[in-house]
C-alpha cells in the first residue's frame, strides 16, 4: 500500500471544500449550468442517462481494505447499494444526486479517494498492472514509476487544459497486463544489454474512432529522465495537438499525421533544454516514494503446503478455481487470486456494497489488507498464503466472486452501454450477459482455451474492442441496435487490432454469432491448446467469416 | 456548441421535451403547467416543430430546475397512452434494461450495517472542518 502524507489530504480537503460551494452556488443559481459543468467534470462527475455518474480513482488499481469500505459505504449511503469497476482502474457510481455529492466526496477524501482527473482533457488516472509488486515476471513494481507520475501530473497547470484527455499506462513485467500499447503514453520498464533498467516510451496508442497501437519514440529511457522526457512529450502535444476538431484531438491523431519519427525529433527538441534541469530524478525523491508503498511481513513459507495439497485432491470446484483463478507469486508460499466480477449472467465489473464489504474483510484476513483493481474488471487480493487457499475460496464462493472463469470466453470486458451511459448507442450489459450463459457450462468455456470477448456500446470503446480477440462494437442502424464483430485482436505485449469479421448483426443474433465464432474455432484449430487467438493469426478472419455467415 | 435553440428541429410525429433535474439527474418532463413531471404520462405532447420550439425554448429558459433539455420522440399506443419514442428515450424513462445488481448476501450478523454506515457518516461529519461548510457561530444576544 501507499501511504499518503498531509499533502494529500490537505490537498483533497480543499478540494471537497471547494466542490461543496460550487454546488450551492450551482444550486442557488449563482453558477451557470455553463460555468458548472466544467467543474463538475474536473471531479469527475458526469450527467448520464438517469442520473449524475462519480467516477473514482484508484491509482495503479491498488484498494486499501479500508478503502474498500469506504467505497461500499457510499455505495450503500449515496448509491443503489452497488458500484462498477471501470477498464482503467476506476469505479464509477451510477446514481449519485448532485446535492449529496460533498457529502459522498468528503466521505472517499477520508479514505483517500477522490475523483480528480477521472474526467476532462487532462491526464487521467495512471494505470499499471494489476499484479504490480508481486508478479513474479517483472523486473520491479511499477507502482513506484505511476506514483511519481501521478504526483508530478495532478492538478499540473500546464497539462491541464490539454487538446484532449491523456492516458499513461505503465508496466514492468515480461507480459503486459496493463495494455500499455493502447494508451496515450506506454512505458515498459525492462533491461537493457548492461543490466540498467529503463522505459521503453511509446506514445500515440488509443482506441476509440481511430484506433492506433503506440509507437515506440525511445527504446530506452534512463529512469532520472522520465518526468522530463513525459514533459517534453506533453508539451509537444500540448503546442501542437489539434484543437479544431475533438474526432482529431487526441496524440494519436498528432502521431499518425506527423509520424513517428518527426514527433520524436520534436520531443526531443523540447526535451533538449529541460532534461538536465530541475525535472532530472534524484535517486533519493524516487527512494521515499518508493519507501512509501509498504509491503507485508511475509512469512516464510513454502509452495504447495499440505491444506492446499488436500483441498486440490479432494475437491474439484476448488481444484477448477485454483488452476484458473490463482497465479504464482514472486514470494515461496504465496499466490495472487483474481476474483471474478463476471458472474453469469451478471454485469461485468459489478461489485455490490456487501459484497465490497465482505471483500474487504476477507483482504485484511488473507491478503494483509489489499486490494488490486485490473482493467479487465476483476477485483485481485494480491498477497495470499497458499494455506489459506481453500478457506478464502469457500469465503469467495459465498458471495459470488469466486466463478473460476478468469480469462475465459465469459471473462467479459463490457462499457455500460445504453443501459447508462448518454454516449452509448447500444446496450452491452444485456449482450455480455447473455454470452455468459451461453458459455456457462465451465468445461465448454475452459475447452475453448484463453479467448477475451471485449465489448464497447459506440465507437469511443471504453469496452477495448478493437482489442479483444473477439470485440464487439454497438452501433444503430435506423434505431435499431446492431453488433458489429471483429477479430484478431489481443491487448498485451503483442497487441494487435483486431479485424472486421463482416456485417453487423442484429441485437438478436449477436450471441449466436459468437457461438458459432466458437463452433468455427474448435473445428478450425490444430490442436485442442492453439489459442483462438493463436488460430486467428494463422489462418485470417475469412475461414471464421464463412462459417458465420454461410446460414445468415 | 450550438444551441439547442439554434438548431433546425425536425419534427415528424409527436414529441415532449425531456432533460434531467439538476439537484439529482432524474429523468423528467415537460408538462402543461410549465412545469416538470418524471412521469412521461404526464408530459405534454406536440406534433409540430414550432410547437416544439416554443416548448424547448420555454424550458432552456429554466436554468435551475432541469439541464440538458432537448426534443424526445414519443409514440401514442391505441388508447392514447404516452411511450417513449425510441430505445434510448425508453431506458431513460424505465430505467436500464437489465436487473440492478442485489446482494443475496446477508449483513454480518455481528453488526448492523446501517447503524455502521451512519457511524462512518457521522466520522467524516466529524473529521476536519475542511471536509464541512463553515457553521455560522450563533449570534450572541
Amino acid at each position: 500500500m501507499y501511504i499518503y502524507d498531509d499533502f494529500d489530504r490537505t490537498l483533497l480537503a480543499e478540494r471537497v471544500r471547494d466542490f461543496r460551494d460550487q454546488v450551492e452556488r450551482r444550486l442557488a443559481g449563482e453558477l451557470s449550468e455553463e460555468e458548472f459543468k466544467p467543474l463538475r467534470l474536473m471531479n469527475g462527475v458526469y450527467l448520464q442517462l438517469h442520473a449524475y455518474m462519480l467516477r473514482i480513482a484508484i491509482p495503479y488499481g491498488t484498494l486499501g481494505s479500508d478503502q474498500l469500505r469506504m467505497l461500499a459505504h457510499v455505495a450503500r449511503r449515496y448509491d443503489r447499494n452497488y458500484g462498477h469497476f471501470t477498464t482503467r482502474q476506476n469505479i464509477q457510481f451510477n446514481w449519485i444526486k448532485l446535492h449529496e455529492l460533498p457529502d459522498a466526496m468528503a466521505d472517499l477524501a477520508r479514505a483517500g479517494l477522490h475523483g480528480m482527473q477521472t474526467s476532462g482533457n487532462c491526464v487521467r488516472n495512471i494505470t499499471t498492472d494489476q499484479w504490480a509488486g508481486v508478479a513474479p515476471d517483472e523486473i520491479e513494481d511499477a507502482r513506484v514509476w505511476a506514483e511519481l507520475l501521478r504526483q508530478h501530473l495532478t492538478l499540473h497547470p500546464e497539462f491541464s487544459f490539454l487538446p484532449r484527455k491523456f492516458k499513461i499506462a505503465v508496466t514492468a513485467a515480461a507480459q503486459d497486463r496493463a495494455a500499455v500499447k493502447v494508451h496515450d503514453i506506454g512505458l515498459r520498464l525492462h533491461r537493457n544489454g548492461a543490466g540498467e533498467s529503463g522505459f521503453e516510451v511509446m506514445v500515440g496508442g488509443g482506441l476509440g474512432r481511430t484506433p492506433f497501437l503506440g509507437k515506440t519514440i525511445k527504446p530506452f529511457l534512463p529512469k532520472r529522465d522520465l518526468l522530463s522526457y513525459i514533459e517534453a512529450i506533453m508539451r509537444t502535444y500540448n503546442q501542437y495537438g489539434r484543437r479544431d476538431n475533438i474526432y482529431k484531438a487526441r496524440i494519436k491523431i498528432l502521431v499518425h499525421e506527423l509520424g513517428a519519427e518527426r514527433f520524436a525529433r520534436a520531443v526531443e527538441e523540447e526535451w533538449s533544454p529541460i532534461r538536465d534541469g530541475p525535472l532530472a530524478l534524484d535517486p533519493a525523491v524516487v527512494a521515499e516514494i518508493a519507501s512509501r508503498f509498504r509491503y507485508p511481513d511475509y512469512r516464510p513459507l513454502t509452495d504447495d503446503p499440505s491444506e492446499l495439497l488436500r483441498a486440490r485432491s479432494e475437491d474439484k470446484r476448488f481444484r477448477s478455481w485454483l488452476a484458473n483463478s490463482v497465479a504464482n507469486h514472486k514470494v515461496p508460499g504465496y499466490a495472487i487470486v483474481t476474483l471474478s466480477l463476471k458472474p453469469v449472467g451478471g454485469p461485468p465489473g459489478d461489485a455490490t456494497a456487501a459484497q465490497m464489504d465482505t471483500i474487504a474483510d476477507l483482504a485484511d484476513r488473507y491478503s494483509y489488507g489489499e486490494i488490486r483493481v485490473g482493467h479487465e474488471q476483476n477485483l485481485v487480493l494480491p498477497h495470499v498464503a497458499q494455506s489459506d487457499l481453500p478457506a478464502l475460496w469457500r469465503a469467495l464462493d459465498a458471495i459470488g466472486v469466486a466463478t473460476p472463469n478468469v480469462g475465459l470466453i465469459s471473462d467479459i470486458i463490457a462499457c455500460p452501454g445504453l443501459d447508462y451511459c448518454s454516449l452509448a448507442n447500444a446496450r452491452s450489459i444485456p449482450v455480455a450477459e447473455e454470452i455468459t450463459r451461453r458459455f456457462a457450462d465451465l468445461d465448454l468455456a475452459s475447452s475453448l482455451g484463453r479467448l477475451h470477448i471485449n465489448i464497447s456500446g459506440c465507437i469511443n470503446a471504453c469496452g477495448h474492442h478493437h482489442v479483444g480477440h473477439i470485440g464487439i462494437l454497438g452501433v444503430e442502424k435506423n434505431g435499431e441496435e446492431y453488433y458489429q464483430v471483429t477479430i484478431g485482436g489481443r491487448a498485451g505485449e503483442d497487441a494487435e487490432l483486431g479485424a472486421i469479421l463482416g456485417p453487423a448483426v442484429p441485437y438478436g443474433e449477436i450471441a449466436d454469432v459468437i457461438e458459432d465464432i466458437a463452433a468455427a474455432y474448435v473445428e478450425l484449430r490444430e490442436r485442442p491448446d492453439e489459442l483462438f487467438i493463436d488460430a486467428v493469426a494463422r489462418i485470417g478472419v475469412e475461414p471464421f467469416k464463412e462459417r458465420v455467415y454461410a446460414a445468415r | 456548441m450550438t444551441s439547442p435553440l439554434q438548431q433546425k428541429l425536425k419534427v415528424a410525429g409527436p414529441v415532449v421535451v425531456t432533460g434531467n433535474r439538476l439537484l439529482d439527474g432524474a429523468v423528467v418532463y415537460r408538462s402543461d403547467d410549465g412545469g416538470w413531471s418524471a412521469d412521461l404520462a404526464a408530459a405534454t405532447v406536440v406534433t409540430t416543430a414550432a410547437a416544439a420550439s416554443t416548448m424547448l425554448a420555454a424550458a432552456l429558459a429554466d436554468k435551475l430546475e432541469v439541464i440538458d433539455a432537448y426534443v424526445a420522440p414519443v409514440k401514442l399506443s391505441a388508447d392514447r397512452q404516452v411511450l417513449p419514442g425510441n430505445l434510448r428515450e425508453q431506458i431513460r424513462c424505465n430505467g436500464p434494461t437489465i436487473p440492478l445488481p442485489v446482494s443475496s448476501l446477508q449483513p454480518p450478523a455481528s453488526e448492523d450495517v446501517d447503524a455502521r454506515d451512519k457511524r462512518r457518516h457521522d466520522e467524516a461529519s466529524s473529521w476536519p472542518d475542511l471536509f464541512r461548510p463553515s457553521t455560522p457561530s450563533p449570534q450572541a444576544g
